[in-house]
């Protein structure tokens, strides 16, 4: 058998382990949303109080063939593939931006269908695979 | 038995694991950085920053594994009070600091090219900086504090820094975040290409050399700085 002293000392670490596993729960819950790096279109639509003088992001793929420039200005529309939002942009974008990619624009809210975004950034996705490769796929895909 | 935990036969133990790592560690590190920053291939988006990769995946996976154990024998040594593992905790914690920080600076390098910022605070992110507090103050702990008192204390911080390790696991998956979700999957199919992936677990296999070299011999720093205590009262 275990001394009790040992036990002691088992059961405070249970408990402390325990209570600050609850403690870091609720507070991820209320923090829920803040959490959120991004908004995808359909949080958008469903949101009913939105503060359209803050700045937000809204996150998704860029829908493919919207994409369109025209004297500095970049408009395309995100997508989550249930709802979509048009975005509008001036400025640099980074080499990962294209079509069908994901993408999480930076800015405010004109009215729930139009974003002007001030900021644009290239989300990666988790395939890694050689050029070559990605030539070849396209090929089976034609 | 007992004999085998002994400081003494642990310090000649230790001798002979570091002359072994060191015959072969720097050969394995030019086999492995040869592959993974020359024969293996860019990726079809990303080009040659793929290459960050190499080093920032294992150096996170080494953080995270490292906190975890340092989270284990923390709660071991509260429990049970063996000394060893005490010295234990004390040696890994600086390795996993460092490679928390090379993760983080590693993979800010890879965003700009490829997200286009350097920072962002998302929820993988914020969670590795997080751990990274708690190393710090793990390792700080010891020396504002006499040693009795800084162990249960690190034990504690480290019990709760063991939370954190599912939340950077899983944060990808629980919420949107910039950083993409992970391509070595445990269950399942992988989206990392072969080519990729060898260099990728060598790269890993390497630096986990080191950061076998570097416990051992800060190990051998801790048991020779008791030693130094113990002959200091002998005197006495």
């Amino acid at each position: 058998m275990l001394p009790k002293k040992v036990k002691k000392r088992a059961s405070l670490l249970a408990i402390l382990l325990f209570t600050s596993v609850i403690g870091i729960f609720l507070i991820l819950n209320a923090l829920n949303k803040n959490i959120l790096y991004f908004n995808s279109p359909t949080d958008i639509k469903i949101n009913q109080d939105i503060n359209f003088d803050k700045k937000i992001r809204v996150g998704g793929m860029v829908k493919k063939d919207t994409l369109k420039i025209k004297d500095q200005e970049i408009r395309f529309i995100i997508t989550d593939f249930k709802n979509e939002i048009n975005v509008s942009f001036k400025g640099t974008i980074p080499n990962l931006f294209a079509e069908g990619k994901g993408v999480v624009a930076e800015g405010k809210l004109q009215d729930k269908k139009f974003f002007v975004a001030d900021r644009i950034l290239a989300k990666h996705d988790e395939n890694y695979m050689p050029p070559e490769l990605k030539n070849i796929m396209k090929d089976n895909a034609k | 038995m007992l004999n085998f935990f002994h400081n003494s036969y642990i310090f000649i133990l230790i001798e002979k694991l570091v002359n072994f790592i060191n015959s072969i560690f720097f050969v394995l590190l030019l086999v492995a950085l040869s592959f993974a920053l020359v024969f293996s291939p860019p990726d079809y988006l990303q080009g040659d920053s793929v290459r960050i990769m190499y080093v920032h995946v294992p150096a996170a996976w080494i953080s995270l594994a490292s906190f975890s154990c340092i989270a284990i024998f923390s709660i071991l040594n509260f429990i049970f009070k063996i000394k060893n593992l005490k010295l234990i905790t004390k040696s890994i914690a600086p390795i996993g600091l460092m490679f928390t920080c090379i993760a983080i600076v590693t993979g800010s390098i890879w965003g700009k090219p490829t997200w286009g910022t350097f920072w962002a605070w998302d929820a993988r992110i914020t969670s590795m900086v997080i751990m990274a507090l708690f190393y710090l103050f793990f390792i700080v702990i010891y020396k504002f504090f006499d040693d009795d008192k800084a162990n249960k204390i690190s034990s504690i911080l480290a019990v709760i820094g063991l939370i954190n390790i599912p939340i950077i696991k899983y944060s990808v998956e629980w919420w949107s975040t910039l950083h993409q979700p992970a391509s070595i999957k445990i269950t399942g199919t992988s989206t990392i290409h072969s080519s990729m992936l060898t260099p990728l677990m060598l790269m890993f296999f390497v630096l986990i050399l080191y950061c076998a070299l570097i416990f051992l011999m800060k190990y051998k720093t801790e048991i020779i700085k008791i030693k130094k205590k113990n002959l200091k009262r002998y005197d006495q």
